[in-house]
């Protein structure tokens, strides 16, 4: 009985582990790829090129574009998404009703739970030629069309984890400002969004990493074609489409090209490893004590 | 008469209770036919009471007997609870201020509010105080913040503890600090009355007594209302005492009256400890 | 009188109050015209998909396979492929998040084993799927041998929501009363009795409900299966958990990228096929939330 209870504790203890051997795989399959594909490609060149062209007769190996592309368009979603979501919040927080509040809220959980591959059709076949009808000069496959619909897909992260911040500032503190004759304006905007500064900044950081991740929207949307600019009316290409891109066609495991995208997504995971690790910081780090 | 300065008073205003010219003092707050509802749920019941200028009044009773929902709806705090209803008038210098025509901002500003738990905003200890000020529009030039922030700190008897660390975190200094920085937060945008609800009540003696004194300073400058649950209290720092129970005002009178010879047997046994 | 009423104003001060005033219900409405256009984009995009696709939804189109030719092409195989890889997805991920909440929850609490793995579920949470994608190639796909089959797409989805069925897991064991563990181990119950006839039980709606929303999650999922090489085009229905596949993400994204009208228009009816098994999902999973709820309550 006692060796049965022992067992079943090692059992449970294996899948718990199940977790940590996903962070070992992800890590060492990236490696291992990545480590080969740099005894061939100086990681120089890699990192500082300007051109990206690894399928062709003449291969570069330049990443930039891909980098300047996914910035370019997470740039753009977090045009749409910080300040929208954050003035969403505030609203959700300070001033909606609590009816409106409960009705809403399921709304915009509602726009998180779209699939990405959908966000991607709305924005190729929606998004795109109503702004071609405002603006010519924009190509078929660009990086604003996605960038705004991805902002809109972020935007409820933004306003719900920026609103537990501001809903976890006491109100004793709104208490505090009112009695002082603020306005609801002026104590939302200077003692609860400060108050909540920590969560709200680590609810953006969250968000620009889901942003950099981002795949089928740039996939289906921003064209493939890796270019080093910030002309949002281009066709581009982000790392995470190149990825899909490479995936599609038929590339044999151990080449180069196929290496490519081990390498890029090396890249895309230090960066959004990063940019969580950051986030939890931030939280932890300033985390106020009321 | 400028309305920013408050009325100089006269050295009788340091007397203890019983002095002749506490009942001449004109009225400062005057509550007629006041009825206060949590939805259905009447929380207050008719109340009627004329609170003097320059002088410190104490609402008691046991809790829930709604002297903190009275405080409240002096500075008409009650606004941001859903769900809530006033009706009868509360005349602040003849101005009621229930008048549809009252800006509830402007109000809030010239009745100032301390709070049970110090309510410190998590900024520096200058920008707390400041706060108020800003948000006004009262202060022009930053020399005059300066003036005005050192003039409520000192007001509040807190200066010499924190003039060297005045852009350290409010959240650091101790409980009692807390509580006299909201103090000089409040006393910083120069209200007319200072609503004060249980300030000691989370504090250590010491403290309450540094904050006790604190309001004996005040009345020359302000009229005070205090709410409190403990009786010495009352006795120890108000020249009037109202006494509460189940929303109704049961007394009101010199605070000597109240606590030798109260004209309701209620009264008697809830300040001899018989209930409550 | 004049005095009177003035009493209580402060010109210099109450000049500003009415621009205040504005300024807040200013701000006010345009918060509340950005939610209003959040929810608009919302609306723009359930009318464009309906819009489009509404009118080639058909039996036909549920039961035909892929074709060149737009009109005669159906969403058989995609549709068969989706459905089979969640309840393999479910399949694994159940047994795995389970017992690893119940170890966090229940055996290993506060060790510095339990820490870290906590930590690295947090991180795991946060990491893109596209990077399982290349996790499920290079382990699944290539070292293991699955191939582009359903086996290793369903490993790989298993993997991308453990965190959120162990994270939902761990709540539904928290609102299982310690005074029901009591009692059993009052009866001379062990440690693994306990949880396997008493505090299961009452938390398996819980469980249920965060296992749907977590399926919900990954039957939108694309990008990760297109990295594992599923097919776009597949002319048969899968036999086997070594079959390979196609799912209705990597469908409408195939006909999305595709330039013919015909073909979008196709993609959209897929997509409305595609919500309407999510909104299935997520009204069981709130059906369950809420039954569970009501059990407590009494």
């Amino acid at each position: 009985m006692k060796r049965f209870e022992f067992l079943i504790e090692r059992a449970l203890l294996l899948c718990a582990l199940v977790s940590v051997a996903t962070t070992v795989g992800i890590v060492g399959v990236l490696l291992f790829e990545t480590v080969e594909f740099f005894t061939e490609v100086s990681i120089v060149e890699f990192l500082t090129g300007t051109e990206w062209t690894p399928l062709f007769a003449n291969p570069k190996f330049g990443v930039w574009p891909l980098v300047l592309g996914t910035l370019l368009v997470s740039g753009i979603a977090m045009a749409v998404a910080l300040p929208l979501g954050l003035l969403s919040a505030v609203y959700l927080s300070e001033y909606a009703p609590p009816p409106m509040r409960r009705v809403l809220k399921p709304v915009l959980e509602v726009l998180a739970g779209v699939p990405t591959v959908v966000y991607g059709y709305f924005a190729l076949l929606f998004v795109t030629p109503l702004l071609q009808s405002l603006m010519p000069s924009l190509a078929g496959f660009n990086a604003l069309s996605p960038g705004i619909v991805m902002g809109i897909m972020i935007l409820p992260l933004v306003s719900s984890l920026a609103e537990d911040a501001m809903q976890s500032v006491p109100n004793s503190l709104r208490e505090g400002a009112y009695a002082l004759g603020a306005t609801r304006m002026q104590t939302a905007l200077t003692v609860v969004v400060p108050a909540a500064f920590s969560g709200i900044t680590a609810a953006f950081i969250l968000a620009v990493s889901r942003a950099v991740g981002e795949t089928m929207i740039v996939a289906i949307a921003a064209g493939q074609q890796p270019r080093a600019t910030i002309d949002p009316r281009v066709p581009i290409e982000t790392m995470t489409a190149y990825i899909v891109q490479v995936s599609l066609g038929d590339t044999p495991a151990g080449t180069l090209e196929y290496r490519t995208i081990f390498a890029v997504g090396m890249l895309l995971f230090l960066g959004t490893f990063g940019l969580n690790l950051a986030s939890t910081w931030v939280r932890e780090r300033y985390r106020e004590v009321y | 008469m400028s309305a920013g300065t408050p009325v100089v008073p006269s050295l009788a205003a340091r007397t203890r209770p019983g002095s002749a010219s506490l009942a001449d003092r004109p009225v400062k707050i005057d509550v007629k036919d006041l009825n206060f509802y949590y939805g259905q749920k009447r929380a207050l019941e008719n109340i009627s009471i004329q609170l003097r200028a320059n002088v410190v009044s104490a609402f008691i009773g046991p809790s829930g007997c709604g002297k903190s929902t009275f405080l409240r709806t002096l500075n008409r705090m009650n606004d941001i609870i859903p769900g809530t209803r006033v009706d009868g008038t509360v005349l602040i210098d003849n101005v009621n201020i229930y008048d549809p025509k009252i800006d509830v901002v402007g109000l809030r500003r010239r009745v100032g509010m301390v709070f049970q738990k110090s309510n410190p905003f998590p900024k520096s200890i200058f920008d707390n105080v400041a706060y108020g000020l800003r948000i006004n529009g009262m202060a022009t030039s930053k020399a005059e913040v300066h003036e005005r922030v050192e003039a409520s700190l000192r007001a509040a008897a807190l200066w010499d503890e924190v003039k060297d660390r005045l852009h350290d975190s409010a959240l650091a200094i101790s409980g009692g600090q807390q509580q006299r920085l909201c103090i000089a937060r409040a006393l910083a945008v120069k209200p007319k009355v200072l609503l004060m609800d249980e300030p000691a009540s989370a504090l250590d003696p010491i403290a309450t007594q540094h904050i006790e004194e604190l309001i004996y300073d005040l009345k020359k400058d302000y009229t005070i209302v205090i709410v409190t649950h403990n009786m010495q209290q009352a006795a120890r720092v108000s020249d009037f005492t109202a006494f509460f129970w189940l929303g109704r005002l049961v007394e009101y009178d010199r605070t000597e009256k109240i606590f030798t010879a109260p004209a309701e047997k209620l009264t008697e046994d809830y300040v001899t400890g018989r209930f409550g | 009188m004049a005095s009177a009423s003035t009493a209580l104003a402060t010109p210099d001060v109450d000049a500003g109050i009415a621009r205040r005033r504005t300024l807040d219900l200013v701000f006010q409405a345009v918060a509340l015209l950005v939610l209003l256009a959040v929810l608009a984009a919302l609306a723009a995009l359930v009318y464009s998909i309906l819009h489009d696709g509404l009118g080639r939804l058909s039996w036909d189109f549920l039961t035909s396979y892929t074709s060149r030719h737009a009109s005669h092409a159906g969403i058989r195989p995609a549709l068969a492929g989706s459905i089979f890889i969640i309840v393999l997805t479910a399949g694994i991920a159940l047994p795995v998040g389970v017992a690893a909440a119940i170890y966090l929850e229940e055996y290993g609490t506060r060790s510095r084993m339990a820490r870290l793995i906590e930590l690295n579920i947090a991180n795991l949470a946060a990491v893109p799927s596209i990077i399982y994608g290349l996790l499920g190639l290079g382990l699944f796909v290539r070292v293991l041998g699955f191939g582009g089959s359903i086996l290793a797409g369903a490993s790989t989805l298993a993997l991308l929501v453990l965190p959120v069925v162990i994270l939902s897991t761990r709540e539904a064991l928290r609102t299982v009363p310690m005074s029901l563990r009591e009692g059993s181990y009052a009866l001379g119950a062990t440690k693994w009795q306990t949880i396997w006839y008493q505090v299961l039980p009452v938390a398996l709606p819980g469980i249920l409900t965060g296992l749907i929303l977590a399926l919900s999650r990954a039957i939108g999922e694309t990008a990760p299966l297109i990295t594992i090489g599923a097919l776009t085009y597949v002319p048969f229905l899968p036999d086997s958990v070594w079959s390979p596949f196609t799912v209705l993400p990597i469908q409408i994204f195939n006909w999305v990228s595709r330039p013919q009208v015909e073909f979008a228009q196709n993609a959209a009816a897929a997509i409305i096929v595609l919500l309407a098994l999510l909104l299935t999902m997520n009204a069981t999973a709130i059906w369950l939330r809420d039954r569970f709820q009501k059990r407590r309550i009494s």
